[in-house]
């Protein structure tokens, strides 16, 4: 049983009457990473600045440990935040910007200069103690802001987007190393992001937020292989939806009609009834291209192929009009794999690889709603 | 052609720009009686400057009423930027906008009206009556100068100095005020300069208890000018390039 360290209540915050959050509760435990996924203005945010005590709810509670904190200002929580933009403060030095925390809870010289050092080794950056912010690349900025907040060996750790203003490559290495420090710290990681490749790759859970709500919270796995709704789904990954009708229902499965294939699928949680339209879905890397001289299989031709390096991802146009999204890995008996465009090949997948969802009545989660993905 | 044309227009101006205060300095070490004519290398003028009591008195008069407005009307002038800054308050942009009617209305309508209100409510004409009114045409440059520095303030530092345990006071303190350094210097300098050579607003407001140089050097030059004049201009011209490099120095050194 994992403990809960803090506890938010049906938050409700609005901003000039814009519901930003609309009574979310979330229970964050003791020593994982949890990280807030969703678009711009989904209210994760405002959620992480709620933690941190720079906004106060409209209603709603946060506890700590049982310790109610909702009314308490930022510098008497126990939790520190990593910034967006890193806010190092520009007029002092490395050592004083990761020195100010512990000069604020007026500890002793000798451990003020310790505890610094201590945390700049942790991200290698003891030997740019005297330099000034302004003298750092973006990365090295990056690692001093984590030194600063994580000097005062707070319970929680806020990190709003920290990772934005990087490049690619850099991502990738300090997402590494934000796995590795919060591994050896042993401190709860609220990270926020809206990119979900970083979301899946670091977190222990990851809450999926819309319009201040939480569409699913779980782990990476279960938000990409198991998505809740159609707007999970869209938003974590790449996913193709094949309309489904339901022909019969069995004991654990049931028979559904695919583009006039038939489909023994396993039965979802969700109550089915025969006739029903369902959606099946099928991430990219779970699509079989086969031969168009195969049996089964829809039909369909090449209409785009991208070379991604270890995969080939191609789009196929069904003679149904939909157009499918499949990637493969590189096989290596065949590194001359390719298709050409206007190719005939057929599509299917393997039962078991897909995922039931029942129609929504707002189904105008569409593409718009992923432009800021 | 095409090539010494444009130097030599870029020269011509700066001779017309320095000629006259190059002449000023040369000629304040003049042994000669006229202003005209070269009479050798000579300090007299410099000494009689400092011996001629009422001058001496009126420098420092000046330079204590420069001093006391721009550091009055920094701190108001701060404070108000931060306060139009930080908070939403009715009556913002009115307050605001009126910062700019200050600076903006011709010098001799504040004169008359400041003149006037002191008569009014009685304060004796002096230093007092010049602070307030210094103080006053100073503030809204002051006011600008910081509110174009906390414009460009990443709002995070405060955010990030309360979440490193800091009260809002000690944010202020150790945070903002630091960041916003260069910005209340550059405006503690303009309202130096300000001060010190107004003419139109103390003419007005000035009494006999407390003269200033600007006005002790115009009464002076109506009875006929004296080199004693050049000594002390060339006195000013070196104690403002100071002030200039030191600023310049303070402001790199902030930087790095």
């Amino acid at each position: 049983m994992k403990k809960t360290l803090l506890s938010l209540s049906n938050l409700t915050k609005q901003f000039d009457g814009k519901t930003v959050l609309d009574s979310l509760s979330l229970d964050i435990y003791d020593g994982e990473f949890i990280t807030l996924l969703g678009p711009s203005g989904c209210g994760k945010t405002t959620l992480l600045r709620l933690m941190a005590g720079f906004e106060h709810p409209d209603a709603g509670t946060i506890t700590l440990s049982g310790e109610d904190l909702t009314g308490t200002p930022p510098e008497h929580r126990p939790l520190n935040t990593v910034f967006q933009h890193y806010a190092l403060f520009p007029h002092m030095s490395v050592f004083d910007n990761v020195a100010y925390g512990l000069k604020m809870e007026k500890r002793p010289k000798e451990e003020i200069r310790e505890r610094v050092e201590e945390a700049l080794a942790m991200v290698q950056l003891q030997d740019y103690m005297r330099r000034k912010p302004h003298q750092l690349s973006g990365g090295q900025q990056q690692r001093v802001a984590i030194a600063r907040a994580v000097v005062k060996r707070p319970r929680l750790l806020l990190l709003d987007e920290p990772l934005s203003a990087l490049d690619y490559k850099l991502r990738r290495t300090m997402q590494v190393e934000l796995k590795r420090l919060q591994r050896e710290l042993g401190i709860t990681f609220v990270f926020v992001t809206h990119d979900q490749e970083e979301a899946l790759s670091m977190s222990d859970r990851v809450v999926v937020l819309k319009d201040g709500l939480v569409q699913q919270l779980g782990t990476p796995r279960e938000v990409y292989e198991r998505p809740a709704n159609l707007f999970t789904a869209r938003f974590v990954g790449e996913t193709n939806f094949f309309p489904g009708e339901v022909e019969s229902i069995h004991d654990g499965t049931i028979t559904v009609d695919v583009f006039g294939l038939k489909r023994t699928l396993r039965r979802p949680d969700f109550p089915v009834r025969e006739g029903q339209s369902l959606h099946v879905l099928l991430r990219p890397e779970d699509i079989r291209v086969l031969d168009p001289a195969d049996e089964q299989g829809v039909a369909g031709k090449i209409v785009e192929r991208n070379y991604k390096g270890s995969t080939l991802d191609s789009v196929i146009h069904l003679e149904y009009g939909t157009e499918v999204l499949a990637s493969e890995f590189f096989d290596e008996d065949d590194p001359a794999f390719d298709y050409r465009l206007g190719e005939p090949v057929k599509v299917s997948w393997v039962d078991g690889w897909e995922w039931l969802l029942p129609e929504e009545a707002d189904e105008s989660v569409n593409e718009d709603a992923l432009t800021d993905a | 052609m095409t090539r010494w044309l444009p130097r030599a227009y870029l020269v011509l101006v700066y001779l017309l720009l320095y000629i006259p205060i190059g002449v000023l300095v040369v000629f304040s070490f003049n042994d000669s009686r006229s202003g005209y004519t070269w009479g050798g290398l000579s300090l007299r003028w410099y000494q009689s400057l400092f011996n001629n009591n009422a001058m001496v008195e009126a420098m420092w008069n000046s330079l204590w009423l420069a001093l006391s407005a721009a550091t009055v009307s920094t701190v108001i002038g701060a404070l108000t930027a931060l306060a139009l800054h930080r908070y939403r308050f009715r009556g913002k942009k009115v307050l605001n906008g009126m910062l700019f009617v200050v600076m903006m209305s011709p010098e001799i309508v504040l004169a008359i009206s400041l003149l006037a209100l002191f008569l009014l409510v009685g304060i004796q004409l002096g230093y007092v009556s010049l602070l307030l009114a210094h103080v006053t045409f100073c503030l809204p440059f002051v006011v600008i100068t910081v509110m174009a520095r906390l414009s460009g303030f990443d709002e995070s530092l405060p955010e990030a100095a309360r979440d490193l345990g800091a009260s809002d006071f000690t944010m202020t303190r150790t945070v903002l005020i630091p960041v916003i350094m260069p910005a209340l210097l550059a405006g503690w300098l303009l309202g130096f300069t300000l001060s010190l050579d107004d003419v139109v607003v103390s003419t007005f407001v000035s009494g006999p208890s407390y003269e200033i140089l600007p006005l002790r050097i115009y009464s002076m030059v109506r009875v006929g000018l004296k080199p004693e004049v050049n000594a002390l201009g060339t006195l000013l011209l070196v104690f403002s390039l100071v002030m200039l490099m030191l600023s310049q120095w303070i402001l790199t050194r902030s930087k790095r």
